[in-house]
């Protein structure tokens, strides 16, 4: 600043001092207010856009047909507890199946995704035929619309008539189809995360006289695994409601049971009530890997500051 | 040509013979010849990109390399048929940038190799392990993992690391480059006992100093060459090339000589 050799000594002081000071209360009141304000401006434009969709709902012509069919109380209630004399079955129930299905092809896909991406990790000219078929695998079940890999396998291997495989209840073949499909999306998520930990890694293990496979199992797997369980959720939340593929082989799940509820009383209750019931189980899932995303990014914030 | 060279020198702990390495189109190494006796340490100088770190790989098998022959206590390591895993474990490497297992703690970082290559049980890898970590001020870190650690403590860890083989020779990649300074002489400290207590080493350093005091020999590399070798003595004082007076004195003159 330009000094003055008259005096006023204090004038630019004063003025250097104040607006600052002044500007830092003004802006902490400001940041507060501007919080209240954006939750209040939040809620009041979540009301507003919620309640345009709500007024185009039961405004548009077809409104109240389309409550009924989709919306109706009693058929909610049959469709959720299910009708044993009517020959309704318990959409509730039948939710235990998707969760049964899910459960068991999560379990499975881990370890099968597993053994492809480290086919696809292998070096060297001998182990070439494997990591081709490896390819071809991947390939193959992320290009095949998942729907048709469950016909293939639910209609394709009862036909082949072979001993101890064709004669497999239905379910053994839905979860087939969904954990060989998914089985390839997950062994590229295994991947994107294997090859994300540092050569230096590996170079350290082997350093130290480890081999290929103990480097692999004690190094980079561990590291790897920690790195892609966001993504390997995110893929799992989308297994869960494609549960619901596995009814065109007859299982009766959410939604081969939603379809017999809506045939029955010719109204779409039924699905509505499934659609509710595949949130019920992937709402919490995908709330959670978004945790565990925040926490990751967290942690990793907190280890550049050490 | 292989066939014509005389077999190894069993009295060095390690030597490379006429070895060429290029990565890709560009030659990193050409005709290096270095002979290490046991006990010995041995400075390698030189800029950035002179293929310090690339001979270092190369003994280690890190790198496969193009031409020549390494041999480790006279026999040849460099050919096909070697167990890298087995030779491996006798020659520790440290590097630049720790490398420690981030999913592990210290004490983990230790015992794995015992454990799974020298097939150690636990508790005598622990105990060997609670041994390095003493000797080196880490102790009270046993149980941490590396990002607890400041950038000195995870080179000395990864030092017990490489020691916890008990290798036969140390290889260290410009160890202290990627520390503060302040925590330079707390690793250079743990070399120079290495030294004292007679392992053979071969360091890639910019710490001139370090390798004027610890060096038994000092070896000049330029452009992937040897260009000039001999005690300390020789190269600080009276080198006889033109380039590794150039060195010297870009060295001196920003200060680090």
């Amino acid at each position: 600043m330009i000094s003055d050799p008259g005096g006023f000594d204090d004038t630019p002081l004063l003025v250097a001092g104040g607006p600052p000071s002044n500007s830092l209360g003004g802006g902490r009141r400001r940041s507060k207010l501007h919080g209240r304000r954006a939750i209040a401006v939040s809620a009041a434009s979540t009301v507003v856009l919620l309640g345009v969709l709500a007024a185009l709902f039961f405004y548009a012509p077809g409104s109240a047909q389309v409550r009924e069919t989709f919306f109706n109380i009693p058929d909610a209630r049959t469709a959720f507890l299910g009708n044993p004399r009517g020959g309704i079955f318990s959409e509730l129930d039948a939710l235990l199946i998707n969760i049964e299905l899910f459960l068991s092809a999560e379990v499975l896909i881990l370890i099968l995704a597993m053994v492809i991406a480290m086919v696809r990790q292998l070096s060297g000219p001998v182990t070439f035929p494997l990591r081709m078929m490896a390819i071809a695998y991947t390939d193959f079940f992320r290009g095949v619309p998942l729907l048709l890999v469950v016909y293939a396998i639910g209609f394709g291997v009862p036909a082949l008539n072979l001993a101890g495989v064709s004669t497999q209840p239905v379910w053994v073949y839905g979860l087939a189809a969904l954990v060989l499909s998914y089985s390839a999306y997950v062994s590229e998520v295994y991947r994107a995360g294997i090859d994300s930990v540092h050569p230096s890694q590996v170079a350290a293990a082997r350093s130290l006289g480890l081999s290929h496979g103990q480097t692999m199992r004690s190094v980079v797997i561990p590291q790897a695994v920690r790195r892609v369980i966001p993504p390997l959720l995110n893929d799992f939340i989308s297994l869960q409601k494609d549960t619901a593929l596995v009814a065109v082989l007859g299982i009766i799940e959410v939604n081969r049971a939603a379809g017999i509820v809506s045939s029955t009383d010719f109204n779409y209750t039924g699905y509505t009530v499934g659609a509710f019931l595949f949130l019920l189980l992937t709402v919490p899932m995908a709330r959670f890997t978004d945790w565990l995303i925040a926490r990751d990014r967290r942690r990793r914030q907190a280890g550049v500051a050490h | 040509m292989l066939a014509s060279l005389p077999p190894p020198d069993t009295n060095l702990a390690l030597q490379m013979e006429g070895v060429r390495k290029s990565f890709d189109r560009n030659l990193v190494l050409s005709d290096i010849d270095l002979g290490v006796a046991p006990h010995e340490v041995v400075c390698l100088i030189g800029a950035s990109g002179s293929g310090k770190s690339t001979l270092l790989r190369c003994i280690n098998l890190l790198e496969d390399i193009d031409q020549g022959r390494i041999s480790f206590f006279g026999e040849e390591i460099s050919a096909e048929a070697v167990d890298v895993n087995q030779l491996r474990r006798q020659i520790g490497i440290v590097f630049q940038s720790f490398n420690l297992f981030p999913h592990m703690t210290v004490l983990q970082n230790l015992t794995l190799a015992p454990i799974r290559v020298l097939g150690k049980s636990r508790p005598q890898a622990e105990a060997e392990a609670d041994a390095l970590l003493g000797r080196f001020g880490l102790l009270e870190k046993r149980k941490e993992y590396p990002d607890r650690l400041s950038g000195g403590q995870q080179q000395r860890a990864a030092i017990a690391r490489a020691l916890a083989m008990q290798p036969r020779v140390m290889l260290l990649d410009e160890v202290t480059s990627a520390l503060d300074p302040e925590l330079v002489a707390e690793v250079l400290n743990v070399i120079r006992s290495l030294a004292k207590a007679g392992m053979t080493m071969v360091i890639a350093t910019h710490e001139m100093g370090f390798a004027r005091d610890i060096a038994n020999r000092v070896c000049f590399l330029d452009g992937g060459v040897i260009l000039e070798q001999g005690t300390p003595e020789q190269i600080f004082r009276q080198p006889q090339q033109e380039r590794t007076k150039r060195f010297l004195q870009s060295l001196t003159e920003a200060g680090r000589l």
